[in-house]
């Protein structure tokens, strides 16, 4: 026997070499890029925090918290009743719409796995975890608004819900799913009544995952202005009347960044800077919390 | 045969049967299950009862906007609140403009991050380099955009635009895209803010899904000597095309429905005269943001709704088929694995 051994002719070889330099430099110029990519997008982040940082913390000051919005062009102002705003409509959506989006959840995960409606509930929540927001406004505008004829506090919260309640629908789904069949094979063995099953040993276990998607759902709506512009609107002054139009940090913000005066835009640089911690510190402590029970 | 089994008769053992009847099944409140049951149905109604409620609520608002104008208020320009003529093109232009700039960057950028994550960075940089990423797509929209207005459209207009202008100048085609004041504000700058916005979203389907690729069907070209960017694109990238489309189309999905980065940096201009990138237009959500609250009602009310209905119709259709695609890859994975 002998071992095939393949003789290439010197220009053979050379072209062999060619090409083989030819996919290594392709190889590295591929894997450059995408260096690059990934040096360019935490750019951005990197750029974006910093800037958010530097000129927010240069507009807070104690007066933010405790002075109302102020006119153009006033010396003292502050942000207290948008933050005062927003910290209430945030906390009355997340009331209202966790337990609504907590059992459509358990119904995909232990209901309906295989039945229409859950294909059909899992294909439209997906839909709507993705559909502009602003939609969800105008919804809720023709619902609310137009109906009783003023822009409310309540209109707002109800708008923040239904932002809330996707969100919580899947995580719930997702992390209900990951709890073993045994367990609940076990709980059935033992006589235990379904929703026995469901609330005390699957829910129960399932429970850090399923908190850590409403602390989701808050970082997500406590940034959300689209949906606000035209159902809380805005309002200058205190107001802890749900009925009456609302002030939140995102639509004050809004309105006060696209303004020439520099007092709104120091004060718009300060809420942001609220809004970003806020929203970081959230997502940070959802994650924190969820590796902590894994 | 010597040996045959002993044959018992039956007897009852007192142990097996008892004497008394077993306990009645006690049943703490038996409407629990039921009510419980109903709740959770009754939740899954309500989220397909949203969606109904939305486009029937869009269809009604919008209804005198779509008898009076019809479907040509999709392709005219018109937009005058006074002489209550109104026509969605400069807005729904706007909007696919952007999206279509936001994908041009953020798809390349987003593969490459994705072929990052998966085939190059160490173990130990994985995961901060993805959580870091993951935090970009939880900023709220409103913080790019105040950034997008006050710190970089100012660069770009001193950095990028004003080169740009000079080095075009006179080269036919290419000029129409470049005229007009470089102020940074436009169609370019809502487009580059909207992409910083959908990368981490397609960055973080891709990676996701790069990542169901068998380690065998892999390390199968990696022993047949291919290198790293071969694999990636003859093998991962066929592999995992479905969910690839799917990743983009759910951030194009993102991009078309973004309200306030846009709004910040697109000028909100009703204008379609030049063809030119640099120039303010505007979209459907900038429009909805900024007049929807003033608008008396009437058609000019209608017509915000009817482009809102535009709007929903197309994230609807690009979602859609986004969720199909993605959920294609699912299926594909478990019949082969």
């Amino acid at each position: 026997m002998s071992t095939a051994s393949i003789k290439f002719t010197p220009a053979q070889q050379a072209g062999r070499m060619a090409k083989h330099r030819r996919r290594k430099v392709v190889n590295v110029l591929a894997l450059m890029l995408s260096l690059g990519a990934m040096a360019f997008g935490v750019f951005w982040l990197i750029w974006i925090l910093v800037e958010t940082f530097r000129l927010g913390l240069g507009g807070l000051t104690w007066s933010v918290f405790t002075e109302m919005t102020p006119p153009p062009q006033a010396d003292v102002g502050g942000l207290a009743n948008a933050i005062f705003g927003s910290l209430v409509m945030s906390a009355l959506a997340t009331l209202l719409g966790t337990p609504i989006g907590v059992m459509a959840g358990i119904y995909l995960a232990e209901y309906g796995q295989k039945t229409w409606l859950g294909h059909a509930t899992r294909f439209i929540n997906d839909i709507l975890l993705s559909a502009p927001s602003i939609v969800i406004g105008l919804f809720i505008y023709a619902v609310v608004v137009a109906r009783f004829k003023s822009f409310s506090g309540i209109a707002g919260v109800l708008a923040l819900a239904l932002i809330v309640i996707p969100v919580v629908i899947r995580t719930t789904e997702n992390m209900l799913t990951l709890i073993p069949n045994a367990l609940r094979e076990a709980a059935y063995a033992l006589g235990t009544p379904k929703w026995k099953v469901i609330s005390s040993v699957t829910l129960k276990s399932a429970r850090a995952g399923v908190i850590t998607g409403i602390l989701l759902a808050v970082a997500r709506i406590s940034g959300e202005t689209a949906p606000l512009l035209f159902t809380a609107l805005s309002n200058q002054f205190w107001t802890s009347d749900l009925g009456q139009p609302m002030a939140s940090l995102p639509v004050t913000i809004f309105k006060f960044a696209m303004s020439p005066y520099e007092n709104w835009q120091k004060l718009a640089w300060a809420g942001v800077f609220l809004i970003t911690l806020s929203v970081l510190v959230l997502n940070i402590a959802a994650r924190v919390f969820f590796r902590d029970k894994h | 045969m010597a040996a045959t089994l002993p044959v018992t008769p039956y007897q009852p053992d007192e142990r097996v049967t008892p004497k008394t009847q077993p306990p009645e099944r006690r049943r703490v409140a038996p409407w629990a299950d039921a009510l419980f049951s109903a709740l959770a149905h009754g939740a899954a109604w309500l989220t397909l009862a949203l969606l109904a409620g939305i486009i029937v609520s869009l269809l009604i608002g919008a209804a005198p906007a779509i008898k009076h104008f019809g479907l040509g208020f999709l392709w005219s320009t018109d937009w005058d609140p006074v002489q209550e003529k109104f026509g969605g093109l400069v807005m729904i232009y706007g909007t696919l403009m952007t999206s279509f700039i936001a994908l041009l960057i953020a798809v390349p950028v987003s593969f490459g991050i994705a072929i990052f994550l998966t085939e190059m960075s160490p173990g130990w940089l994985k995961r901060p380099l993805g959580t870091a990423i993951e935090l970009l797509a939880a900023v709220p929209s409103i913080v790019y955009g105040m950034w997008g207005l006050l710190v970089f459209s100012p660069i770009l207009s001193t950095w990028v635009q004003q080169p740009l202008q000079k080095a075009f100048k006179g080269v036919p085609g290419l000029e129409t895209f470049v005229s007009g004041a470089p102020v940074g504000i436009g169609l370019l700058s809502a487009g580059i803010i909207l992409a910083i916005m959908i990368i981490p979203f397609i960055a973080s389907v891709m990676r996701d899904v790069f990542e169901v690729t068998p380690p065998m069907l892999k390390e199968s070209a990696y022993g047949l000597g291919a290198t790293t960017w071969e694999v990636v694109s003859r093998v991962v990238l066929p592999y995992t095309k479905n969910g690839v489309i799917g990743g983009v189309m759910l951030g194009l999905g993102r991009a078309l429905g973004e309200t306030m980065a846009v709004t910040f940096v697109i000028g909100n201009f009703n204008q379609l005269n030049s063809l030119s990138l640099f120039e303010a237009a505007n979209s459907i959500t900038s429009a909805l943001a900024n007049e929807f609250a003033e608008a008396g009602e009437g058609l000019h009310q209608a017509s915000l709704i009817y482009l809102g209905l535009v709007l929903f119709f197309i994230t609807f259709v690009v979602l859609s088929l986004s969720k199909l695609l993605l959920a294609q890859l699912r299926k594909g994975e478990g019949a082969r694995s």
